[in-house]
Order: structure tokens, then C-alpha cells, then sequence
């Protein structure tokens, strides 16, 4: 569904990305863990061309979106949660997810808003608040509700357990594999929290610095003794 | 009495003009933190073109003056609103992502050139417009009677009208919503699929609109236009959205209403000279003590 080779990315002229390749099959849930800075959060944003990349080719269902305009990259079927989520803060929940309709035929607006608000009932109670008041798991909700109101086929998600307490680390999860599993949306999940998104990929990807190091199906990583030291003993 | 509410009058008219224009900046630096120094030159565009639509119709012989405004006012949006499109088109455009600072002077050249343009091709002099719509009300009897004319309702009228179609837009149209997404956050609002190239042409286009109804106003009130007026009415615009608090709505039209009223009523009170120097002397004051503006908010908050 997803297939992205040879991508380098630069922010000015440091090189973030040196070489990416990576595969995201329809219908998997796809995981990038790696330590922060490894250049996960920018290859996520280098797929919707911000910034765009500098060598290198991105293939979405068979077409090249590596030069196309953000808009028409999402119009494509591709939504993402990014870092920070980055909830409009000055906007209601409401107008949040009405944002992030801005792509979908606005007849499915209405099923569409309900789903959200059965993932994330707390949402629906909060739906006339700013986004800027919300907790930091309310706005998790909020950005990966505001990514699906787009109705993608792709959904990236960017540290979506970044700053959340357990309880709502493992509901975040939870929900996630329920996107997947039941609404057939394809996932790529770059997190830190390694184990958690090992458990829940279908395959997974290592980053170190900008490179693809390692690759498998997630149980594979899992077991893996580079990975379980480098990420998952001592700490996690 | 009489002499006071005459002057609020004055100054409410002058103050809705003062509040048109000033939406323009307030918009644009919202979405795009620049002030388009060439607003006020598109405001005079609006009023030379205006004042051609006006002579036009009369060749064609259109006389009937509902139409008539109308259809001059159709025409000073519609082509003015086509400078904003091309002014943000070719002199800021290419600059996104630039240094500040390049932006600006690319404003000022514009604005420059705008008033050259202009003086190159309708001349130098100072251009009369006969009293389109004369007469009014006259409110109060005596030694000195408050008269209403109706071209000052009209502006009134018009400008409240205006400002309320315009706040309905941007609360609760999709291109609304798009447009205060931008505001807030460029690169999440093409994350979410919002085409950010052509919601900040839009901005310019409905300042430019905006504008060029100020423009028609005051070819209409003052009767008489050139092709200099855009520098002084667009400072003071300029000043009504900082006073206001820049990047706020309701800010730019009271602080183009309180503008309007100072100066007047400084002219009326004072000294007709030095209106200028109070109008600007409030800016002084009000960034002294309020930095961000009367309703403008302070740039914290809490994620």
C-alpha cells in the first residue's frame, strides 16, 4: 500500500533520513520504533511532503506522491496523528473533527463524527470545549479521532502514548488494533514505548539514525536481543 | 448637545470606513504574520474603480440609483478583489517561508508601485465624483441641526451588514473554519487536507472586497478621490487593527469605529491639523499599556 525506498530528507543541511526504505502492507498495522531523533517522526511527515524529500521515491496504492502538495497527499487517503498532536487550540472539539472531515464527502459526516465518539465517548461530553483545554490523553483522542473523520486508508500515528498515563497508554492501543481490526484502516505507528508497538504490529521497523536498521514481524523484534536490549530492558 | 451628536455621527461613518479596510490587515497578518503595507492602495483601487463604474453607468445611461449602487459595487469588489488575488500572487507568494523582513519590503514596493500605477494611468490630479445620493435627515432642529445624510446611514447600514455576513463566514463556513485553521496552525491544516496556498488567497480576496466597498464609500462621501488617499486611510487602518489587537475581528472594527470617533471628534473639539497626531497619539497609548491591543489576546496558551 505504502512503499517508500531510498528517501533522504534534509532540514536545511542536516540529513534526517539517509536511505529510507520501508513497506506498509494494506490491512497491517506497521510499527518504526527507534531512540529519539532517529528521524521517525520526520520520515512520518516526510510521506505528507512536509518537508518533502530530497531523494528518493514514496508510492501510495501504486501512485508517486513524493512531489505532490500535502492536500492532495491526504485528499489520497492518508491521515496522520502527528507529533504533538497538534489540536487546534483555539477551535472546539466539534470543530476539530469537522476539520478533519475537510477531505471526505461531507454525506458520511454524520456516521463518521458517531464512530468517533463511540472510540472516544469523552469526546462527545467535551465536544463544545476548546482544543487547547483538553488533558494531554483527551488530546490524543481528539488528533487520532480528527484522523479518521478524514475516512483514511492509511492511517499514520506518531507516538500516540507520548506523555499518557498507563491506563490510557493501553486504551490508546486498544483502540488502535480496533481501528484496524474491525474498520480495516492500515496503521503505521512510529512510537518509543517499543514494546507495546511490537506487540501490535503485524511487522515492524528499527531506526537508528535517519537508516533502517532492523526488520521483522513484530513478535520477531520482540524476540530479538539487539532489540530487547536496546529498547525494551531497563527502563520499560 | 446638537454639536456632540452631530460629530458621533461623523465619526461613526468615518469609523465604519476606518473598520473595512482595517479587517483587511487584521486578516492578513492573522493568517500569514505580515502586514500588507499595499492594503491601503487597494482601497484606493476600490474607490478609482468605483468612481470609473460610476461614470461607466451613466454613459450607458443607468440611472436608476439602487441599481446603479449596486451594480458599482459589484464591479469595485469583483475587480478589486482580483488586485488582492494577483497583488498576494506575485509580491508575497514567492516569498513564503522567507525572512520577515523580505515580505515587508516586498509590501512596501508594492504599495509604491499600486500609487504610481495608478497615477500614471487616471493622472495626478484629484478626481470629483457629482453627490450621487444628496439630502438626509435632519434629526434635530436648531441653532445648530444634527443632520443624518442618507449616504452616511447607507455607509453605516452597509458596513454592519457586512461585518455580520463576514463573522458568520468565518465561524461557521468550512472556508471559515479553514481560514482560522491556518491561523493557528499552517502545517497541521495541510495535514488535515486544507489547501493553505489557496485559503491564503482567499484571505486577500475578502480583504480586497472589504476594501473596496471603504473605497466606494468614501468616493461616494467625500466625492472627490487621488491616487494618494490609500497612504494615509491605510495607516490609519493599519493603526484601527493594532488598537483593535492585531489578528482579531471584532478587534479591527472597534478599533476602527474608535479611530473614526477620536479623529473626529478631535477635529470638532481641537485642532483640525492635528487629528492625525491624536489618532496616532492613541495608538502610543493603548500599546503602552495594553501590548496586544484592546481585544487582542496575548500569544500563551495552554497546550
Amino acid at each position: 500500500m505504502l512503499s517508500i525506498t531510498g528517501v533522504h530528507t534534509f532540514y536545511g543541511s542536516i540529513e534526517a533520513l539517509r536511505g529510507v526504505d520501508l513497506e506498509v502492507k494494506a490491512g497491517d498495522i506497521v510499527s518504526l520504533i527507534g531512540a529519539n531523533g532517529a528521524g521517525k517522526s520526520t520520515l512520518l511527515m516526510t510521506v505528507c511532503g512536509k518537508p518533502r524529500a530530497a531523494r528518493g521515491r514514496i508510492v501510495f496504492d501504486g501512485e508517486d506522491i513524493t512531489a505532490k502538495p500535502t492536500h492532495e497527499i491526504i485528499a489520497s487517503g492518508i491521515a496522520q496523528s502527528p507529533e504533538g498532536r497538534r489540536i487546534f487550540p483555539r477551535m472546539s472539539v466539534l470543530e476539530n473533527l469537522q476539520i478533519g472531515a475537510t477531505t471526505a464527502d461531507s454525506a458520511y459526516f454524520d456516521r463518521d463524527l458517531e464512530r468517533v465518539y463511540d472510540l472516544f465517548p469523552i469526546l462527545k461530553e467535551r465536544s463544545n470545549q476548546r482544543g487547547g483545554t483538553l488533558s494531554g490523553g483527551e488530546q490524543q483522542m481528539l488528533a487520532i479521532g480528527r484522523a479518521l473523520m478524514s475516512r483514511p486508508r492509511l492511517l499514520l500515528l506518531d507516538e500516540p502514548s507520548l506523555g499518557l498515563a498507563p491506563k490510557v497508554v493501553q486504551q490508546i492501543f486498544k483502540t488502535i488494533k480496533e481501528i484496524n481490526e474491525e474498520q480495516g484502516v492500515t496503521v503505521f505507528l512510529v512510537e518509543q514505548n517499543a514494546y507495546h508497538a511490537l506487540k501490535l504490529a503485524h511487522r515492524a521497523y528499527v531506526m537508528v539514525t535517519g537508516r533502517i536498521s532492523l526488520s521483522g514481524t513484530g513478535s520477531d523484534l520482540l524476540a530479538n536481543p539487539e532489540v530487547r536490549a536496546a529498547y525494551l530492558e531497563g527502563g520499560h | 448637545m446638537e454639536y456632540f451628536l452631530q460629530q458621533l455621527i461623523n465619526g461613526l461613518t468615518l469609523g465604519a470606513i476606518y473598520g473595512l479596510i482595517a479587517i483587511g490587515y487584521t486578516m492578513v497578518y492573522g493568517i500569514i504574520g505580515m502586514i500588507n503595507f499595499a492594503h491601503g492602495e487597494i482601497y484606493m483601487i476600490g474607490a478609482f474603480i468605483a468612481l470609473i463604474a460610476f461614470l461607466v453607468l451613466g454613459i450607458l445611461g443607468i440611472t436608476w440609483l439602487p441599481l446603479a449602487l449596486l451594480l458599482v459595487l459589484l464591479a469595485a469588489m469583483v475587480f478589486t478583489a482580483f488586485y488582492g488575488w494577483t497583488l498576494e500572487r506575485i509580491a508575497y507568494r514567492p516569498l513564503r517561508g522567507s525572512p520577515r523582513l523580505a515580505a515587508l519590503i516586498s509590501a512596501i514596493g508594492m504599495s509604491i508601485f499600486l500609487q504610481n500605477y495608478v497615477q500614471l494611468l487616471q493622472g495626478a490630479r484629484v478626481k470629483p465624483l457629482q453627490p450621487v445620493i444628496p439630502g438626509g435627515v435632519v434629526l434635530m432642529e436648531g441653532a445648530i441641526s444634527v443632520r443624518f445624510n442618507y449616504i452616511q446611514m447607507m455607509i453605516i447600514a452597509t458596513t454592519v451588514v457586512l461585518m455580520a455576513i463576514f463573522s458568520l463566514i468565518i465561524a461557521k463556513t468550512a472556508m471559515g473554519r479553514a481560514q482560522r485553521a491556518c491561523q493557528q496552525d499552517q502545517t497541521m491544516s495541510a495535514l488535515v487536507g486544507i489547501n493553505v496556498d489557496r485559503t491564503i488567497s482567499m484571505t486577500f480576496v475578502i480583504g480586497a472586497t472589504l476594501a473596496a466597498v471603504a473605497g466606494m464609500m468614501v468616493t461616494l462621501y467625500y466625492g472627490v478621490i487621488d491616487f494618494f488617499i490609500g497612504f494615509l486611510a491605510g495607516i490609519k487602518a493599519f493603526t484601527a487593527a493594532v488598537v483593535g489587537g492585531i489578528g482579531s475581528l471584532p478587534g479591527a472594527m472597534l478599533g476602527g469605529l474608535l479611530i473614526g470617533l477620536i479623529e473626529v471628534f478631535w477635529s470638532a473639539y481641537f485642532t483640525i491639523e492635528y487629528k492625525d497626531v491624536a489618532a496616532f497619539s492613541i495608538l502610543i497609548l493603548v500599546l503602552m499599556f495594553r501590548p496586544t491591543g484592546l481585544l487582542g489576546k496575548p500569544e500563551i496558551e495552554k497546550v
